[in-house]
């Protein structure tokens, strides 16, 4: 195995570019080194992008949007309270993590790169609109969250790539988010279906633009339009939170496994939908909950 | 032994609750556990495992992985003994595969190598050839007509014609009339239960470092409940003489009856042996799913007969325990625990042992009792239900009590059941108003308790300190109760008294720490053993004195002249004795030896609130007591957290924990992500009250708490679940997806 701990993003990627076999980026491993000492993946490149300068920042640009540096771990996101109040939903969700010893190294993009379809931060990263950059050997591109994984363990990114920055846009106003997930314990579980909301309301508290992704349900995580639409010009009566549970169940398109049946995760996620809207309704109207 | 031998009330250290003396080495990562041994020229050793439920093998060819740069020795079944009969056949076709793989994860091969990477590397250039057969996992589907016959020559004379082979052993007992009862009743409910099998879950993997000579003389450390078993299991395993092979046991992280056979230890041994240096095995979590043995999988059926005021009539369980490819699925402990703590006039229980494409099977807390009183006391809340009565008062009326026919034969001695019961009632709990979504169950359950071969020595040293040798791998907090029973019997404080869990070569054999024994047998071991020094320290006084051995007696620590005639010396104290007990006769050592008979047998009440999602079937458990029934508490504090811990395995085996078999009848749900036992978090507080009902059987009155704690939880909860849900829940565990599915059946 050869280890490389480049400090640039260009040099990340010609390493990668060059590699052969087995590359995996090392952000904070929780997925990498558990996967290689339970002998799933032995990669024959190991490039660590710890030393590359910034990778531990997070920052807000006058404009109100964010940029998360890609070695940043679930307990740093947790800790800055201005991110915190702007997006509750996305750090909750980051914060699902593992345990305390996991979230002081597990990355957002560590989580969405290693392709698992119940990632606990995907779903709260697509609903929120997250963008990436991505440096690859011929130059760089911006990708959004929800276009990177294309199967379970695998992504859209081409050979030589490595994402560079998570960019999270302006939180605006009247607006919130939220993220939930099902498992049948209360902590180190992996989700049976995750969900996550995230609504901009009128000031009278009228949905005027909602995303609404699930995890776990599908090979990937999704996008749920009808979902969204169910909740868009609606002040969250019961009407439009039913609408919203069918939506949210029309789209899941599950397996059965030792998780869960096709029958419960449809269920579910459902369910899930109508708490995870209730709760970001709540924060756009600037509940502190 | 007679109750007059007993100890009066009024003990000094006995029921106080000090710090475990192996607390220290434990929080600060100083105790050794199994993985923790290092030997110089130490290989590490890995196992090739079948990835099929069931197939012939054809060939092994170990060639590449000898090859390998590294590697020092490959063993194959036919590095072991040839022709065991028995239980030992059993442990050597399980612990290294045969002619077939009987299911996934089947020992075939086993490699030893310079690293632990060259021998996981090593593991996979060894080619196995099979042959897949069809293959069986459930318990109902094993006794099928065309069920896959795993082998046709292990069903024992027990077994009525007309059963397929895969139905191994068979059980049937009672009393009265069976039919007479149920006329008798005005209602009777009959209904079937299904539970998974689950793991004993131990934090610690099975690890052991093994050295064996050409000279057939061995060591051996490993993690295990009992070191002599391990040592005349392994020795008949590799052909050496028993006490040739000294046996030491490590710290134990947790065991919880799963750690009461061997498997990686002969391996290790047998690997040791080929390439004459010393090997230790560390098995992975996965390996300790796949490989080692979990509890039963059963199909219930359960009949009960109900009168109006409570009076049950009549009562029937048919108990079918898939135990794994081998026979020994304990179902005759669920027959004879299921009706146990009711006073039956008719009773008739019947019990199966049946095998399948899955591990063997090993011993888990009250093995075989929990799932039977899952299924009986889920029909009696039903029976209560439904004739509007109070489940404790009715639990009261039919109470087994002293001199009761048990339902599996003898006549209960002096036993704490009803105490257990009016000490529910009593409580708060069982009186708390319940929230909306919420429900209460309540649950008795019973277990033997175990006496066992048992040898334990003691010595003074001349500062007047003690240390004592026990043969009980300490599961528990053991240790602290021995030295709190030496200290009240030698009169020396707690902390003069250090406890070691002595190695084979030390004691003669100690049965396994099981069957809830170590504090009843140990401890009257250890209570007989300072008898024995008390009597010596009694007589070097005499000597001293100069007066009869008999007219000295011990108290507070000291030899004390036991009247005026014997005349006025005054007292003297153990350490004055053991200063010079070079000079006066030797070294001052007690030894006692038996299989001691008069483990008294425990019970106890549970009281379960519960919450469930109807939306997402997910439960909570809010409140939890046990109360039980401990005879006399040693050291309170490690008998509440055999309750805590009882209760805590049995919320995972009611709500989540399950072996998940494929069609392809491979696990699953071989770590910890997916196989779920609780976390902290899931568990509320478990409150305990601890009833005292001295057992006749122990000086002190001891009683076993180990395994009683979780034999009612199971149908505890399922009652709780059941009432909150409302709707019966028959199936464990309750998985949201099956509560789901059980509410919407409902409608
Ligand atoms: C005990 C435990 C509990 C866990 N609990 C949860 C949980 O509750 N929910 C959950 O979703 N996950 C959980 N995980 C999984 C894991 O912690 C998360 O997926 C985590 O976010 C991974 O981040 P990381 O930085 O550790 O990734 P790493 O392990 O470093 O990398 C993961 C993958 O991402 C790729 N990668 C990393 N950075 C980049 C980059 N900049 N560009 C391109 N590719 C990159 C790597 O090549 C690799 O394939 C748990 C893991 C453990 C060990």
């Amino acid at each position: 195995m050869q280890y490389h701990r480049p400090t640039s993003f260009n040099e990340a990627a010609a390493l990668a570019n060059q590699a052969t076999g087995e590359t995996r980026f090392l952000a904070g491993g929780t997925d990498v080194l558990v996967q290689l000492r339970a002998d799933i993946v032995t990669p024959d490149t190991l490039i660590d992008i710890k030393s590359i300068p910034g990778v531990g920042d997070i920052s807000q640009a006058p404009d109100g949007s964010w940029t998360i540096g890609i070695a940043v771990p679930g307990a740093e996101m947790r800790e800055h309270v201005q991110l915190g109040q702007d997006w509750p939903g996305l750090v909750e969700a980051m914060d699902l993590i593992g345990s305390t010893q996991v979230q002081g190294r597990a990355t957002l993009v560590g989580n969405l790169c290693n392709g698992s379809p119940a990632a606990d931060s995907v779903p709260a990263m697509v609903a929120a609109g997250v963008e990436l950059s991505v440096t690859g050997p011929t130059g760089n591109r911006r990708i959004a969250a929800v276009d990177v994984p294309v199967a379970p363990g695998r992504t859209s990114l081409a050979k030589g790539e490595v994402v560079s920055a998570v960019h999270v846009p302006a939180r605006g106003t009247n607006a919130g988010d939220a993220y939930l997930r099902f498992i049948p314990r209360t902590e180190m579980d992996i989700a049976v279906v995750g969900c996550a909301v995230n609504l901009s309301l009128d000031t009278e508290g009228t949905v005027t633009a909602a995303r609404v992704a699930l995890g776990a349900v599908a090979p990937t995580v999704l996008l749920v339009e009808d979902a969204a639409n169910a909740l868009i010009g609606s002040s969250l009566d019961d009407k439009a939170l039913d609408r919203l549970a069918s939506a949210a169940s029309a789209a899941c398109n599950p397996i059965s496994d030792k998780r869960g049946t096709v029958e419960f995760r449809t269920h579910v996620a459902g369910v899930l939908a109508k708490r995870t809207a209730k709760i970001a309704y709540a924060r756009a109207q600037g509940e502190n909950t | 032994m007679a109750l007059d031998d007993q100890k009066p009330s009024g003990f000094k250290f006995v029921g106080t609750s000090p710090d475990r003396p192996d607390g220290l080495d434990k929080v600060t990562g100083r105790a050794r556990f199994g993985a923790d041994a290092y030997a110089p020229g130490m290989l590490h050793g890995a196992v090739v495992r079948s990835p099929h439920a069931h197939a012939r093998i054809i060939r092994i060819d170990t060639s590449k992985a000898e090859a390998l740069e590294g590697v020092k020795a490959v063993v194959t079944r036919a590095d072991f003994v040839d022709g065991l009969q028995g239980e030992f056949g059993f442990v050597l076709e399980n612990v290294m595969a045969g002619e077939k793989a009987l299911y996934d994860g089947h020992a075939v091969a086993a490699v030893a190598a310079s690293s632990q990477l060259i021998a996981r590397d090593a593991v996979k250039l060894v080619e196995v050839e099979y042959e897949v057969l069809p293959h069986v996992t459930d318990v109902d589907a094993a006794m099928a007509e065309n069920a896959p016959v795993l082998n046709d020559s292990y069903a024992d004379a027990s077994v009525p014609a007309g059963h397929h082979p895969n139905v191994v052993r068979y059980h049937d007992s009672g009393h009265g009339d069976i039919d007479a009862g149920f006329a008798e009743a005005d209602l009777v409910i009959e209904d079937s239960f299904k539970t998974e099998a689950t793991h004993q879950g131990y934090i610690e993997p099975h690890a052991c470092l093994a050295s064996l000579g050409g000279d057939g003389k061995g060591e051996l450390w490993c993690t295990t409940q009992g070191h002599w078993i391990a040592q005349k299991t392994c020795a008949a395993l590799v052909g050496i003489d028993t006490s040739q092979l000294r046996v030491t046991a490590s710290e134990i992280g947790g065991g919880f009856g799963g750690k009461t056979t061997v498997f990686i230890e002969p391996v290790a041994l047998a690997l040791s042996r080929k390439a004459n240096r010393p090997v230790k095995i560390v098995m992975t979590r996965s390996e300790v799913f796949r490989a080692t043995g979990p509890t039963s999988s059963t199909s219930m059926d359960i009949k009960i007969g109900m009168k109006k005021d409570g009076t049950i009539t009549a009562a029937q369980g048919i108990f079918r325990l898939q135990g794994g490819a081998f026979p020994g699925a304990p179902m005759e402990f669920s027959a004879m625990c299921a009706f146990a703590p009711y006073a039956l006039a008719n009773v008739h229980q019947v019990g199966y042992d049946v095998i399948s494409n899955r591990p063997k099977q090993a011993a888990y807390r009250a093995p075989g009792a929990p799932m039977a009183s899952f299924a009986v006391e889920s029909v009696i809340d039903e029976l209560c239900s439904q004739l509007d009565l109070d489940p404790i008062d009715v639990r009261l009326k039919n109470a087994s009590r002293e001199g009761t026919k048990a339902s599996y034969g003898p006549k209960f001695e002096r036993i704490g059941l009803v105490e257990t019961l009016e000490a529910a009632k009593a409580h708060p709990h069982y009186s708390a108003p319940l929230e909306p979504g919420q429900g209460r169950g309540i649950s008795c359950g019973f277990w033997f308790n175990h006496g066992g071969e048992t040898s334990v020595s003691l010595a003074l040293s001349e500062d007047g300190t003690c240390q004592i040798s026990v043969g009980t791998p300490d599961i528990g907090g053991s240790r602290a109760s021995m030295a709190l029973m030496a200290a009240e019997e030698l009169g020396i404080p707690y902390e003069n008294i250090r406890v070691t869990i002595a190695d084979t070569a030390t004691l003669g054999y100690n049965d396994v720490s099981h069957g809830s024994r170590v504090t009843y047998a140990s401890g009257l071991a250890t209570i007989k053993a300072a008898k024995d020094a008390v009597g010596k320290l009694c007589k070097r006084a005499a000597a001293k004195w100069g007066i009869p051995e008999d007219a000295v007696y011990w108290e507070d620590g000291c030899a004390k002249p036991s009247g005026a005639n014997a005349g006025n010396f005054d007292p003297m104290p153990l350490a004055k004795i053991t200063k010079s007990m070079g000079r006066t006769g030797g070294p001052i050592s007690g030894h006692f030896e038996a299989t001691p008979e008069g483990a008294g047998v425990s019970f106890g009440t549970h009281i379960v609130d519960a919450e469930v999602d109807p939306e997402t079937g997910k439960t909570a458990v809010v409140r939890y007591t046990v109360i039980q029934d401990a005879g006399k508490a040693i050291h309170p504090s490690y008998v509440e957290g055999q309750f805590q811990g009882g209760a805590a395995q049995g919320i995972g085996w009611a709500l989540n924990e399950e072996y998940i078999y494929g069609e392809d009848g491979r696990l699953q749900n071989s770590i910890f992500l997916d196989y779920r036992v609780p976390v902290a978090s899931d568990l509320p507080m478990i409150d305990t009250v601890i009833v005292e009902v001295p057992n006749p059987g122990h000086p002190y009155g001891v009683r076993g708490v180990g395994e009683t704690g979780i034999v009612p939880p199971l149908a505890a909860i399922a009652n709780a679940v059941s009432a909150a849900a409302g709707v019966r829940l028959r199936h464990l565990p309750m998985s949201p997806p099956r509560i789901l599915r059980a509410l919407k059946d409902k409608g």
